[in-house]
């Protein structure tokens, strides 16, 4: 897909289409992972103050996406370029590309036991606001602050003071990683099946979350399987992944007809 | 991708490095009974120290080196060690921190032991050895006033000769194993410590060793007694200069805990390691023991060893008063060419006694890291209960993680639990906090210390700081 046909030149908002320089502008990005080519010409432009929703069936390389624009290692890239705010993101190390501003809210949050979550909260924000120029929050600030993102998120705050994601429930870890986000406040945010395991409740709350993360300078990329999500984050863009390749973009309808008619309607189109 | 440069990082200087010019007194190299005499004589001791001391050195001519810990290191010739030295002195001994060597005062702030009384450990007080003697001890009167005994071992000797001839040996005899016999030989000094009955220690002891001398192997011998219903904390930090050549260290301690009496024994180990070559180090064979021999008696040891180019090293609790608990909580690091053969026996001889083993080991470079445990369970023990936690972390291809548990249970109603584990540090864990902005070596050293935190928490405020500082720097650029 080249620029000219992205969304964000056809359907964008009015406020943020034309003056904004991109965020996020994947361009034909190949990569591969245990041998396995995932990614076969993806890309994407996203800009500040946009939701996207990438979607697609099992395998179709959206996590995959997700890892390699987050910098894990074992995921090699063929070809292509990726950059965020201009810069050549995939020549960061992982911890640069966080601090620029890039969070991936995993799919399966790692447990690290004996690491204290509230700790490793402090010690990514301090990371942050040093990268921004801002000086470090000591313990009594930081926890005034984290405080009000835990009522948000409806977490105990008894939660802090635990090893981080050890003995959480799958809804926990999900939490966990938004709270994450809010309080780190990246500039894009990619959130990996952020859905996957919630409870209707449970979802609302992420839902509200990430909601009020929205603002004019920041952009939300949610990958998911489900429309669902969609209900209660209403993305501006929605992109369809099929075999490694961006299949279709379109907005928020594209979801509820890929909820109609499933994912087999653009698995065929794709391999046309 | 940025990778650290991992030679750079791994070849860190070892901070503790230095070498303290002052005369010595020392001996002539080898050992025989005048050798011994000598020893005996310079600490003015009485008869029947000598004639113990002659008693180990004829046992210990009949003994040979043990080698079945999984440890590789040259043979020790025992004849070209010094198995006496100490710093030339003026008079008999300081009388005060005004007559210590000011050198000697200079190595100890270089090593950050908080000598000085109103220094910022106030509440600490250090028994200082130095090359075997002690040079300074601290808050004798404060601690007087409660009646507790902190002083050299020599001169215990001189002091309270009923309460040494009562107790030294009592838990480690003098026939008990190569190391701890000819230690029980040639000991030079350490430190003393009675609680009397009922008396809660009213500060942290804490005794910092160090070897100097070229060629000296440091033989020195701790003896803590807890009287019934009382407590005691003790630390004990170790550092040694950098030499090229590797010098023995055969410690011997022995706790006594009588009825419903507490001994916290706590150690941060950073003996010289080694170069990244794995030459040099501190040879580190130390028995440590503690009989729980009254009942409701309890023993804790905490240990982090994080130096050394051989630890051998298990210490252990005989729990032979009824209701009584023995615990080893330890983290043992190696990394370069460093080796560890460490963990601890627990003896259940009393009825309803109970022991808890956490072991943590970190291999990283090509460091070879083993425990070896023994949990022993007599038919007197009715009820005797263990659990066992041994975990290993490998950092890097080249290093190795060995578990050796012998089990020993010969009463049915004892339950007796083990759980064992080996992992790498895993990738997903350091991406994650990569992903979450933290850098790399801190992001290592949060998960290292997270892996550590059941052993780190046992130990005295002051000395988990510097435990987790120790670690972060021993392990600096193990993982790349």
């Amino acid at each position: 897909m080249s620029e000219a046909q992205s969304p964000a030149s056809t359907a964008a908002p009015a406020t943020t289409a034309a003056v904004a320089a991109p965020l996020l502008e994947v361009r034909d990005l190949h990569a591969r992972v245990g041998g396995q080519t995932v990614l076969k010409g993806v890309s994407l432009t996203v800009r500040a103050g946009e939701v996207h929703a990438i979607m697609g069936p099992n395998g179709s390389g959206k996590s995959t996406l997700a890892y390699v624009l987050a910098g894990r290692p074992g995921y090699e890239i063929i070809s292509g370029s990726a950059s965020f705010e201009g810069r050549d993101l995939l020549s960061l190390a992982p911890e640069e590309r966080a601090r620029a501003g890039l969070f991936l809210g995993f799919q399966y949050p790692v447990e690290i036991a004996g690491v204290n979550n509230a700790y490793l909260l402090k010690a990514a924000l301090n990371a942050a606001r040093r990268e921004r120029g801002q000086s470090e929050l000591d313990a009594f600030e930081f926890l005034a602050l984290v405080r009000s993102k835990t009522q948000l998120m409806h977490i105990d705050e008894s939660f802090l003071g635990r090893g981080v994601n050890e003995g959480f429930s799958g809804g926990e870890k999900k939490r966990n990683e938004i709270l994450q986000m809010l309080v780190l406040e990246p500039k894009l945010a990619l959130l990996d099946e952020t859905d996957s395991g919630l409870d209707i409740d449970a979802l609302k709350v992420v839902a509200n979350g990430v909601n009020s993360l929205r603002s004019a300078a920041r952009a939300i990329v949610l990958v998911t399987h489900y429309q669902r999500l969609l209900d209660y984050i209403v993305p501006d863009f929605v992109h369809v992944l099929a075999r490694g390749r961006i299949a279709r973009s379109g907005d928020r309808t594209l979801a509820l007809e890929l909820e109609r008619r499933g994912y087999d309607w653009i698995d065929g189109q794709a391999a046309a | 991708m940025s990778t650290p440069d991992l030679d750079a990082l791994v070849s860190r200087s070892y901070r503790h490095g230095f070498i303290t010019e002052i005369d010595s007194d020392t001996v002539a190299p080898g050992l025989d009974e005048d050798v011994v005499r000598l020893i005996s004589r310079k600490k003015g001791e009485p008869q029947f120290m000598l004639d113990w001391r002659l008693r180990a050195l004829e046992h210990w001519r009949g003994m040979r080196e043990p080698h079945w810990a999984h440890l590789r290191y040259n043979p020790i010739d025992y004849d070209s060690i010094s198995y006496y030295s100490a710093p030339k002195q003026k008079t008999d001994g300081p009388k005060s921190l005004a007559d210590v060597d000011p050198k000697l005062l200079a190595t100890y702030d270089r090593l950050g032991v908080p000598l000085h009384e109103r220094a910022r450990l106030a509440g600490v007080a250090v028994d200082a050895v130095f090359d075997s003697v002690s040079v300074a001890t601290t808050f004798k009167e404060k601690l007087s006033a409660a009646g507790v005994i902190f002083c050299p071992f020599s001169e215990a000797v001189q002091r309270h000769p009923e309460l040494i001839e009562r107790y030294l040996g009592s838990v480690v005899p003098y026939t008990d194993n190569f190391y701890a016999t000819l230690n029980s030989a040639v000991f030079s000094d350490g430190s003393f410590v009675y609680v009397p009955p009922g008396v809660r220690c009213p500060m942290e002891l804490s005794t910092y060793f160090r070897i100097n001398a070229a060629n000296t192997g440091q033989f020195e011998r701790t003896l803590i007694i807890a009287d019934a219903g009382s407590y005691v904390s003790y630390l004990e930090g170790c550092t040694a200069p950098m030499r090229d050549e590797n010098q023995l260290h055969a410690a011997v301690v022995e706790l006594v805990a009588l009825d419903d009496a507490r001994i916290k024994y706590s150690t941060v180990q950073n003996w010289y390691p080694g170069d990244e070559n794995g030459r040099g180090g501190i040879y580190n064979f130390v028995t440590k023991r503690g009989e729980c021999r009254g009942r409701n008696s309890h023993i804790s040891w905490t240990q982090v060893e994080t130096g050394s180019a051989i630890t051998w090293k298990y210490p252990s609790c005989i729990l032979r008063g009824e209701n009584s608990i023995g615990e080893f909580y330890s983290v043992a690091t190696t990394n370069n060419y460093q080796q560890a053969d460490t963990g601890t026996k627990m003896v259940h001889i009393g009825p309803n006694t109970r022991s808890t083993i956490v072991s943590k080991g970190i291999s990283a470079g090509h460091g070879q890291n083993a425990y070896r445990g023994l949990v022993k369970i007599l038919p007197s023990a009715t009820g005797a209960r263990n659990f066992t936690q041994c975990d290993s972390l490998l950092m890097g291809p080249d290093c190795g993680a060995h578990t050796f548990p012998y089990v020993e249970v010969r009463n049915p109603s004892a339950t007796v639990e083990h759980e064992a584990s080996t992992s790498r540090i895993s990738e997903d864990q350091l991406f994650y906090c990569l992903q979450r902005g933290i850098e790399r070596e801190d992001a290592v050293n949060m998960i290292v210390s997270g892996f550590c935190r059941s052993v780190f928490k046992e130990l005295p405020m002051e000395f988990a700081v510097e435990a987790q500082n120790l670690l972060a720097v021993t392990l600096e650029g193990a993982v790349g």
